[in-house]
């Protein structure tokens, strides 16, 4: 991972980290990159791992989305997967990157 | 480009707003207002009905956009204004004192309709200053805030009666046992008195109700924000279980504010920029959530049985200290009272303490000597006296002033209840059970007025 640091609010690239965190099953990736390619967010980057939470291991997937081109604002999207995650029986969360980046580095 | 941060910090990120609740509090916007007043009440009515409204809706456009940018909740919007008394002094320097609480009620009432016209929820500042003493304005403000605290929905404001430099202002105290009294009388329960505090040492940057207010050194206006992530605090704690040692204990804290604040920086700043004005300060306090995220649950996952134990005081001084170097940490402007909160009606943990028995006013004074207030949110018996509700004041304002600290004091004496009595308040307020106040009598003390001479801080034993 790249420990390049951007704390400058000034500059207005809007990306958003999407969190799928649920069980792991056939479907998932699909159904979350249709939404993304609907909504014409490119995916930067994407990765899973594992989440220990209360003793328990959750399946989880990481996606950087640019949404330089993206046809609908971060509300419209977040709403979208948020449906979308409904049908695949998983949670997904929509932050911008802005705030992981604030939230974690000076 | 590929994500900067690691999946473990993504995760742990997600997890502090999915799964413990975290968000903004409170945006609250500072407006310097003092360019309206006027001779004539109803010149300043309109001057702030007219200038006011657009900038505040601007406001509240803009957090409403960033917080559909961003994807992080913001939960309260609010307005602190310039403390009223100074703009009422040249409305009511010829009038008699009557007459002057019907102005300063119009004033009150224009700022409650500015308020809901403009969609913010609560309006700070309808306060005073008399830590040295009355003038006239003060006088009028302080008998019409039961008027105005029961017949107003909005407003806000507090008395400050102490500062570190001028002591404390007896008279000023004796006179809020008696105000705090009218206004439950005149409110439901006593309710009216939630929108009221006295204050000693009151900050500049305070984003929170009743304290906040606008600056006099202030420029026009500038945005305060109010972070909130007890759930995170406790998650945090419970994490790294019961074997830790202390040291470990305050670094989790710290670890956990640092992140919790850097996200008010984040918005404050987005705000403030949006608006093109100045960004005023992360108030990184620690206030219970109304959706059940406890101060007193961080307490006791501390490790004590019950928030009120013995260690209790200990517990919340390491808390106290580990919040505020992981927030000066993260933001180089915090300010307001970033201290913690443990009001007993809104956080669930210190009601089922107070409950039990666990909590009671004593211990409640003792615990604001390393929070930031103590008695905040108290009901006490309906046929409290005013001297004892003065002398009960007086005692945290004394903790206060002797520690060089701000400490706020909400009172609620619910008419017509006893203690040990449960009085249900209904929505997000709940139930809170009544506090036996001490039988004996402070009356003396108290009818002594005058004002203490500052404090020595030298010679600290």
């Amino acid at each position: 991972m790249s420990t390049t640091l951007n704390n400058d609010t000034s500059e207005e690239i809007d990306k958003v980290v999407i969190t799928v965190i649920g069980g792991d099953r056939t479907g998932i990736v699909a159904g979350v990159s249709q939404v993304l390619a609907e909504c014409e967010v490119n995916i930067e980057d994407m990765s899973s791992t594992i989440l220990h939470y209360k003793n328990r291991n959750l399946f989880s997937m990481i996606l950087l989305g640019d949404m330089s081109n993206s046809t609908v604002p971060l509300k419209a999207l977040k709403e979208r997967l948020k449906e979308k995650g409904e049908e695949l029986g998983v949670h997904i969360f929509t932050l911008h990157e802005e705030v992981f980046n604030f939230m974690n580095r000076v | 480009m590929p994500l900067l941060l690691s999946p473990s910090e993504i995760l742990d990120t997600v997890r502090m707003f999915w799964l413990e609740n975290l968000n903004i509090r409170a945006t609250t916007l500072a407006m310097n207002i003092q360019k309206y007043a006027r001779d004539d009440p109803d010149v300043t009515i309109s001057l702030m009905e007219t200038n006011m409204p657009p900038f505040i809706k601007r406001f509240i456009d803009e957090i409403t956009q960033i917080e559909e940018r961003f994807g992080v909740p913001i939960v309260n919007k609010r307005l602190a204004i310039t403390p009223i008394a100074q703009l009422l002094g040249p409305m009511v320097e010829d009038l008699e004192i009557n007459e002057g609480i019907s102005v300063a009620f119009k004033i009150a009432s224009s700022l409650d309709r500015i308020a809901k016209e403009s969609g913010v929820d609560y309006v700070g500042g309808y306060s005073t200053f008399v830590h040295r003493g009355f003038t006239k304005a003060d006088t009028i403000l302080i008998e019409s805030l039961p008027e105005v605290m029961s017949k107003t929905d909005t407003v806000c404001g507090f008395v400050n009666v102490a500062t570190t430099n001028a002591g404390i202002n007896f008279d000023a105290i004796a006179k809020m046992g008696e105000i705090v009294l009218k206004v439950a009388q005149e409110t439901p329960n006593g309710i009216g008195c939630a929108k009221f505090t006295v204050f000693a040492n009151a900050m500049e940057d305070t984003p929170f109700m009743p304290g906040a207010f606008a600056s006099p050194g202030g420029p026009d206006a500038t945005v305060v924000i109010g972070i909130s992530g007890p759930g995170v605090l406790k998650a945090a704690i419970q994490e790294i279980g019961e074997e830790a040692d202390i040291g470990k204990l305050a670094d989790e804290i710290k670890a956990a504010t640092f992140k919790v604040t850097r996200v008010g920086e984040l918005i404050g700043r987005q705000i403030a920029k949006a608006l093109g004005i100045e960004f005023g300060a992360v108030d990184i306090s620690l206030a219970p959530d109304p959706n059940g995220g406890s101060v007193a649950e961080i307490i006791q996952a501390m490790g004590l049985e019950e928030c009120g134990a013995h260690g209790s005081i200990a517990a919340l001084a390491i808390l106290a200290d580990a919040l505020k170097k992981g927030g000066a940490m993260a933001s180089s402007y915090v300010g307001g009272l970033s201290g913690v909160f443990i009001p007993v009606m809104e956080d669930a943990g210190m009601c089922e303490a107070a409950k039990r028995g666990a909590i009671d006013i004593t211990t409640l004074h003792a615990m604001s000597s390393v929070c930031a207030l103590g008695i905040d949110m108290v009901l006490i018996p309906g046929d409290t006296s005013k001297e004892t509700i003065s002398a009960i004041i007086a005692d945290q304002i004394a903790i206060a002033i002797a520690n060089d600290k701000p400490a706020g004091v909400r009172i609620i004496p619910v008419p017509k209840s006893f203690g040990g009595e449960m009085i249900e308040f209904g929505g997000l307020m709940g139930k809170a059970p009544v506090l036996n106040t001490k039988p004996y009598r402070s009356d003396i003390l108290i009818k002594r007025g005058g004002r203490t001479p500052a404090p020595f801080h030298s010679l600290r034993g």
